[in-house]
């Protein structure tokens, strides 16, 4: 059983962890167990990073694909929830819809690529399209399992007080009772957000998936790592301030 | 304070889940007069809470009508003007998580064409007089079993129906806590006289609380098998009386 440690001891080791872990990457390198061609040495990194934010690149990059991450986002997130949340309280569209979602479910975010380009072109829509579809899904569940979690006799004591109609139901009762689990969807899909984000520009749409791509054609690794990092970076910041909002949203909670 | 006018009926009501097949209760005809207190006393399982449902309207009875020839439905405690003509308590509180103690207290008045501030005021008279006015701002989570189902009663009262249900809503208690409730619950019954009914497996709370004990048992289905009106003397636990009426009772539950 773990015990309990203090903040303080759990950011230090935390951060000691990251040393460690930067530092034998570096010795590995610097002492030729890996090759350096190959995998470039944290370093390096620095100098790589500034050559990046120096000719705009990597300022831009971001840019670019933090539109299409916000936007894919906001329409995957929005929709698959909405999707979840309807299909979770009625048992028409539920039954209308379950042979559509068994058969679309399966097919991953990426074998969309083709139709994304056939669509949209080489454009910031077919990017937002394929992120979209990705997160879609995520929170589709999501939404569908909270509310399907939510315990019946909420619904009898929405009736009993004059709340038993749909719309009093969804806000009264549905929404805030399945919070949790729409968030806990919304969290996991700020991650593969930002996975699909590399896929979707890996086909040319301007972005850090596409920069990486044409760093890495030119064997220039280190600009490849600090892409990764780049990405991990953001990620960091975005699960952070989500948490915030979580934390805001369910203070209700132990 | 009992006036004699109709708050609520049955008549020839029957309950079944599958449509007729096998009945819950059956044949069951009550009404419920203006500042009545009525125990239904009856073994667990036998149907009181279906009973309390269908009077509440939260489902339909399978025969017989709610309302009835002596109680017209609508005619007395129509909803409006910021009150809803029934309000029940569950055995459970049924308290939801993410609202305030006040904010629970609210949900019954939603809906009603009050502003905030007015739902607000109501809310706190309600808790008021429950004795949880302190408690307003906390979550449900951090209240006791007792306290939660007070608030449960404040939900109720707010909302000032004609007729308030209670489904054995101290079931889950502690004897201490659920004799201090009862008392609480008669004290506030003289106050605002309102019409009560209320759930019961337990001979010494119907007693205890109620001025009129009907019993529903036998069967499957069960029906009325008796009814008794205590008197002052049988109410009180330390009297022959009250061991005498407990056992007509316990006869009547055993029919």
């Amino acid at each position: 059983m773990k015990g309990r440690l203090s903040k303080r001891l759990h950011v230090g080791l935390g951060i000691f962890g990251l040393a460690v872990f930067f530092g034998s990457w570096q010795a590995a390198v610097s002492l030729g167990w890996l090759p350096g061609n190959m995998v470039p040495a944290p370093l390096d990194l620095g100098p790589a990073w500034l050559a990046e934010v120096r000719g705009g690149f990597w300022q831009q990059a971001i840019q670019d694909s933090l539109g299409h991450y916000s936007l894919g986002l906001l329409i995957g997130s929005t929709l698959g929830t909405a999707v979840g949340l309807l299909c979770g309280m009625s048992r028409i569209l539920d039954s209308l819809l379950e042979g559509v979602i068994r058969l679309l479910r399966p097919v991953p975010g990426l074998a969309w690529v083709p139709f994304a380009i056939l669509w949209f072109g080489l454009s910031t829509a077919g990017a937002t399209f394929v992120i979209a579809i990705s997160v879609f899904w995520i929170n589709f569940y999501a939404a569908y399992g909270a509310v399907r979690g939510v315990d019946p006799e909420l619904f009898e004591l929405a009736a009993a007080f004059g709340h038993g109609g749909f719309m009093a139901r969804l806000f009264k009762v549905v929404l805030p009772a399945s919070m949790p689990g729409i968030l806990a969807g919304l969290r996991t899909g700020l991650g593969q957000g930002w996975m699909s984000v590399v896929a979707a520009e890996l086909f040319g749409v301007p972005g850090i998936g596409a920069r990486m791509m044409q760093a890495s054609s030119l064997l220039a690794t280190d600009v490849v790592v600090v892409y990764m990092l780049t990405m991990a970076f953001l990620y960091a910041i975005t699960d952070f301030l989500f948490g915030f909002i979580r934390g805001h949203l369910l203070k209700w909670q132990p | 304070m009992i006036d004699g006018t109709c708050v609520a009926s049955l008549e020839e009501a029957g309950f079944s889940h599958d449509g007729g097949a096998h009945f819950v209760f059956r044949h069951v005809s009550l009404t419920l007069a203006r500042g009545e207190f009525v125990a239904v006393l009856g073994p667990s399982g036998v149907g009181k809470s279906t009973l309390l449902r269908v009077l509440m309207g939260l489902v339909r009875p399978t025969e017989g009508q709610v309302g009835g020839s002596a109680c017209a439905v609508g005619a007395v405690g129509s909803q409006g003007a910021g009150r809803r003509s029934r309000a029940m308590v569950f055995q459970d509180a049924r308290l939801l998580p993410w609202r305030s103690v006040l904010r629970n207290v609210e949900f019954g008045l939603e809906g009603l064409g009050l502003n905030s501030a007015e739902r607000a005021t109501r809310a706190r008279e309600a808790l008021r007089l429950v004795g949880l006015e302190q408690e307003a701002g906390r979550w449900p989570r951090r209240l006791s079993g007792g306290q939660r189902q007070r608030v449960g009663v404040a939900r109720a009262l707010t909302v000032d129906p004609d007729l308030l249900l209670m489904d054995e809503p101290f079931g889950a208690l502690d004897a201490i806590t659920r004799t201090g409730l009862q008392d609480e619950l008669r004290r506030i019954w003289r106050q605002t006289g309102k019409t009560v009914i209320f759930v019961t497996h337990d001979i010494e709370e119907a007693l205890r609380l109620a001025t009129r004990i009907i019993v529903l048992a036998g069967g499957p289905p069960a029906h009325i098998v008796g009814e008794i009106a205590p008197t002052d003397a049988q109410r009180n636990p330390e009297t022959q009386d009250f061991a005498q009426c407990a056992a007509r009772l316990r006869a009547l539950i055993a029919h």
